[in-house]
């Protein structure tokens, strides 16, 4: 245990130095300050409060954001290493390669969720200063906060495991650009055009739910929704969430950042100095 | 009980024979030098003992237990060939970083990097550091936790003379503290002179594994023997000897180890003709070229 946390304080440090906190931080902040500013319009007329309609956007960027900030973080941990040729010694200390890749995640699942939590606050602060029944969407928000800690911990496990399968920083840095644009961008465009087509039927009632939970990205984004009530505002794949418990979705949600850290050690594994 | 012991190693990277049948052993409080050309298979013996590759065939043993297992790791130090760190981080940080991942006080940081010579730089970032200062810092890494087997891949390259007599001096300590150290280099006047005991590979293959005056004696190599003469008796001298004369003064004459004596006492009975005499035995640069030639053959 001592040893994931040596790890992770000197990867936060490195984090640092590399300014990764600084941009991680300012992009969310601003995000979040856009988003605010486009929600200022009138709101009373859907019945919802203003925080919660920020939420619903907050979700559909945080589904692109998240995963990138992740994949951004997590693609040299291995790659990187091997490179720069610090692996070997590093592999001749004390400690499991579990324990020194739980230390890079524990390090930058940290980054993630100061990052987030400055640009959800700021949404919260700029609805409230609004209007005070803004209170009733803070419940939203913190649920919205916590999966997308969950998301991000699932793209950092894949990010590790690309970055140990590919070896090299500029290999690696490529394909986490293709998975995220596979995960997060296509997969949904993919499922709407399917469910569109389908109008209702078999597909969307059978096949979808399971095809939802097997992207992150979709899971979260209709848990969110769903729970949320807000699928009025919400686009895409979501406005089928009817057909996808949110407990459902909830239960994936939580088993994915495991899958993904299991595939990332299964790959250093393979890794030799 | 030795400290490490190899028998039989083998490894082939595709159809490159790295070692081939390689066994030796070093005792605690022995240092081992390991030489051989580029590419003779000393980084790849000393990352197989580290556990980081496997072995093809062959057993090794790491302090009683297996390669990589965390009781070889927990008391083996290593410093690579090359070694490097992360850029940004300070020698300080990056000492402390280590000294936590062996369970250690992080206090120790900065003592250990005083020990180095990298008091003064151990604020600045690794990134700034010359050659030499990280391989510094590759050395105080390797000294955390009174380890009992050190493996140094090239530990002196880069190093300054003042630095490598430093370095020479910590490991002459850890040595009689009764760790085991392997050590590669190409530095053969140092080695020679700080080192118990010779492995020599060519090819992936051991050639000689001995003490330097055993090797001296089973290669046999000629002594030379220097002779000045006094002046306008060199021709004298070089005739007498059947020697060959050099210049005005200097004869020089090669003989066999078994000769040495005879050779001695023929010079000395040359009396007032000889004014000095220097004896220049086979150097480990001799020696060592006289294995990997012979292996070659
Ligand atoms: N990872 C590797 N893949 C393929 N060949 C390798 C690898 N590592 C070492 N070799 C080869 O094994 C031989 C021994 O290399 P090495 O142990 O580095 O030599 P040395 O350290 O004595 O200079 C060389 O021929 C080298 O090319
Ligand atoms: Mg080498």
């Amino acid at each position: 245990m001592s040893r994931i946390f040596a790890t992770a304080a000197s990867e936060a440090r490195i984090a640092l130095r590399n300014r990764w906190v600084a941009i991680a931080v300012a992009m969310m902040a601003l995000f979040a300050l856009v988003l605010s500013a486009a929600g200022s319009g009138p709101s009373g007329t859907l019945g919802f409060d203003r925080l919660s309609v920020t939420v619903a956007s907050l979700t559909s960027l945080a589904v692109y954001l998240v995963p990138l900030m992740a994949l951004l973080m997590s693609f040299d941990a291995v790659a990187g290493e091997v490179e720069r040729g610090t692996l070997a010694l590093a592999l001749t200390y004390p400690g499991s390669r579990a324990s020194l890749l739980a230390g890079k995640f524990v390090a930058h699942l940290g980054i993630l969720a100061l990052a987030v939590a400055v640009g959800y606050g700021i949404a919260a602060l700029a609805a409230l200063a609004f209007e005070a029944r803004a209170v009733a969407g803070l419940a939203a928000l913190w649920r919205l906060y916590w999966t997308s800690l969950l998301l991000g911990a699932t793209f950092l496990g894949a990010g590790y495991a690309v970055s140990a399968w590919a070896r090299r920083p500029g290999a690696a840095a490529g394909m986490v650009i293709g998975l995220w644009l596979a995960a997060v961008v296509l997969y949904d465009l993919g499922l709407l055009a399917a469910v569109v087509a389908d109008g209702g039927g078999t597909f969307t009632r059978h096949v979808f739910p399971w095809l939802v939970m097997g992207n992150p990205a979709d899971a979260f984004r209709l848990f969110n929704l769903a729970a949320s009530g807000a699928t009025s505002a919400a686009a895409g794949v979501a406005g089928a969430a009817g057909f996808v418990p949110p407990l459902q979705a909830l239960a994936w949600l939580l088993l994915w950042p495991f899958a993904a850290f299991a595939l990332a050690i299964a790959a250093f594994r393979k890794v030799t100095p | 009980m030795q400290s490490l012991i190899l028998s039989h190693v083998t490894k082939a990277f595709g159809a490159t024979r790295a070692l081939s049948d390689v066994a030796f052993a070093v005792a605690p409080g022995e240092r081992v030098a390991l030489l051989g050309h580029n590419g003779a298979g000393k980084s790849t013996l000393m990352k197989i003992v580290l556990g980081l590759i496997g072995a093809d065939a062959g057993e090794i043993t790491v302090l009683g237990a297996a390669p990589g297992s965390h009781a070889a790791r927990s008391a083996t130090a290593y410093l690579p060939e090359n070694v490097a760190f992360h850029p940004a981080l300070t020698g300080q940080e990056q000492i402390r970083h280590y000294l936590r991942l062996r369970g250690q006080d992080p206090a120790q940081a900065l003592p250990l990097l005083e020990r180095v010579g990298l008091a003064d730089a151990a604020r600045r970032r690794i990134g700034t550091y010359s050659k030499g200062m990280r391989q510094r810092v590759g050395l105080a890494q390797a000294l955390i936790g009174r380890p009992r087997l050190l493996v140094l891949d090239e530990p002196t390259s880069g190093l300054d003379p003042v630095s490598r007599r430093s370095f020479w001096g910590i490991l002459d300590g850890l040595a009689a503290d009764g760790a085991a150290i392997l050590l590669s280099s190409h530095a053969l006047t140092e080695v020679e002179a700080r080192t118990d005991r010779i492995v020599i590979l060519s090819h992936g293959a051991m050639v000689a594994n001995d003490t330097l005056a055993a090797l001296r004696r089973r290669a046999a190599l000629p002594t030379h023997l220097q002779i000045t003469a006094r002046p306008g008796a060199a021709d004298e001298v070089a005739a007498a000897l059947a020697g060959h004369r050099l210049n005005g003064v200097r004869v020089d004459l090669s003989c066999a180890p078994g000769d040495k004596l005879a050779r001695l006492g023929q010079i000395a009975a040359l009396g007032p003709l000889v004014e000095d005499l220097e004896l220049i035995p086979p150097s480990l640069d001799d020696i060592y070229r006289h294995f990997c030639t012979e292996a070659g053959s």
